[in-house]
């Protein structure tokens, strides 16, 4: 019997395609998200839009917020680690966490290395902004990717640039002559076994979600048509009027998202969305899509 | 031979590409309406909570009871096999209620403990040569009922079995190279179908 192979991590995140992954901090909204029809939550001790609010240094969770939301659900919970933080990560794997995100949205823990995610048995997401980088978190042993988007705006144009980014680059791949992959993975700065992998089959090796301001129906809908496999909703839920209603209405416009009418319909009367930021007017060096490498 | 499969959520594509690659038309139902014309039904990996929510919300339920009624197999891959039992130990969503088993929710514990191993499982075909079973937050047939046919077992109990036109895994046979578990669930929906 093996635990933790390659094929149990990427499995995990395969059973999860299609659905919904929504931030939570306490157990009462962990518990809003399981009835909303979550394939997962992320234990948090702040949404993103209260991280980027409060400034400082932000960490892991408080163990104990992460253990009662565990008790509280029966879908898979995961958490946040700061990047290249593998001591925060030990910890969240001693706890039983099902999945790892080591992310951007917590303040980086190392400016040039990300955790060598094979010493692990818990699965890791990475976020990624394009197909080179994506590749670099597979290559460290991630099992599952998300666009980065730019977390805590409720707003959608980055996760929108970030997956036509990784998609484009992917077509590309494809119609390349074999003699000129390893060009591309120079140029990629990406793994060469892993370009190749890409070429021949058009797709990354591990499922891709979308992350990053994602705050309506129609922008989860609109994420699945881009290619997701799925999305994760942090700030959108809990930043907004009736979360429980926008929370159900999401997960329906992912579930069919090319059916305009069903979007149409849910859409209905779930009260305000969060407010949003537009990204021109936050400061670069408060950017976080540009955390990690 | 048109096998649907399960489209709401979880492991879709993987089950789609094996039933292609057994020779068979596979394709993806969303909607009950989907449901009509199929030769065998299968209920992927995913989320057991999200899934049955969904399936109920959708309509799923009579439709599903009556094609099984009318004898069309349906294969239920972990979560499948969950959404299939009639008995559900412990808190779940909503379940169809069909196959006559009784399951526990992520018997083997939480993804840390996930696993892949070899198994035999019987009826299959070279079924003396092992299968590298793929085991994720994986639920366990505690009990059967007298009329199912235990396939695979391991120490802690059932993994594999067969109801009538129902055929259970709680583990995922798609995730794998290895066609055989998937040619058994078709040759169930040819039998039924060549039968007078």
């Amino acid at each position: 019997m093996e635990k933790g192979t390659e094929r149990v991590k990427r499995g995990l995140a395969e059973m999860l395609k299609g659905g919904v992954i929504m931030d939570v901090t306490s157990v009462e909204q962990a518990k809003i998200a399981e009835d909303a029809g979550a394939v997962a939550v992320m234990a948090l001790e702040r949404v993103p839009a209260d991280i980027r609010a409060a400034g400082g240094v932000a960490r892991m969770a408080d163990p104990a917020v992460i253990e009662a939301i565990m008790k509280a659900v029966t879908i898979p919970v995961m958490a946040k680690v700061r990047i290249g933080h593998f001591v925060e990560a030990q910890v969240l794997e001693a706890l039983g966490v099902d999945f790892i995100d080591e992310s951007e949205v917590l303040t980086p823990a190392d400016e040039s290395h990300h955790i060598n995610k094979h010493a692990f048995k818990v699965p890791f997401v990475c976020g990624a902004t394009n197909l080179g980088e994506a590749l670099r978190r597979i290559g460290e042993g991630a099992a599952m990717i998300r666009t980065k988007g730019e977390a805590g705006t409720g707003n959608v144009v980055e996760a929108v640039r970030h997956m036509r980014a990784i998609m484009s680059e992917i077509r590309r791949l494809t119609t390349l002559p074999e003699e000129e992959l390893m060009s591309a993975a120079k140029e990629l700065r990406a793994p060469y076994d892993l370009v190749c992998e890409v070429a021949k089959t058009g797709k990354l090796p591990v499922v891709n979600f979308s992350a990053g301001g994602i705050a309506t129906p129609a922008d989860a809908a609109l994420m699945m048509q881009l290619g997701a496999d799925g999305v994760f909703v942090g700030s959108g839920i809990f930043k907004s009027e009736n979360p429980a209603a926008r929370a159900r209405a999401i997960v329906h416009a992912t579930t069919h998202y090319e059916d305009a009418d069903l979007i149409a319909k849910v859409s209905r009367g779930i009260g305000e969305p969060m407010r949003g930021l537009e990204i021109s007017e936050i400061p670069k060096e408060q950017l976080i899509q540009f955390r990690g490498w | 031979m048109v096998i649907g499969v399960l489209a709401l959520q979880g492991a879709v594509s993987e089950h789609l590409e094996m039933i292609e690659k057994c020779g068979a038309r596979g394709i993806g139902v969303k909607r009950a309406s989907g449901l009509t014309g199929i030769d065998g039904l299968i209920i992927p990996g995913g989320e057991s909570t999200t899934i049955g929510r969904l399936l109920e919300e959708y309509g799923f339920f009579p439709p599903i009871t009556e094609i099984s009624n009318s004898g069309v197999p349906i294969f239920g891959t972990c979560t499948g096999l969950i959404v299939l039992a009639k008995r559900v130990r412990g808190k779940h969503g909503p379940i169809l209620g069909l196959a006559d088993i009784e399951v526990e929710r992520n018997a083997f514990g939480r993804q840390v403990d996930s696993f892949e191993r070899d198994i035999i499982i019987s009826g299959i075909e070279s079924e003396n040569e092992p299968f590298r079973a793929v085991f994720i937050r994986a639920p366990v047939v505690l009990s059967a009922g007298p009329e199912v046919r235990v396939m695979a077992r391991i120490d802690e109990g059932i993994i594999m079995a067969r109801d009538r036109n129902y055929l259970v895994a709680a583990f995922h046979p798609e995730l794998t190279p290895d066609l055989r578990v998937h040619q058994y669930f078709l040759k169930m929906v040819r039998e039924r179908k060549e039968a007078p």
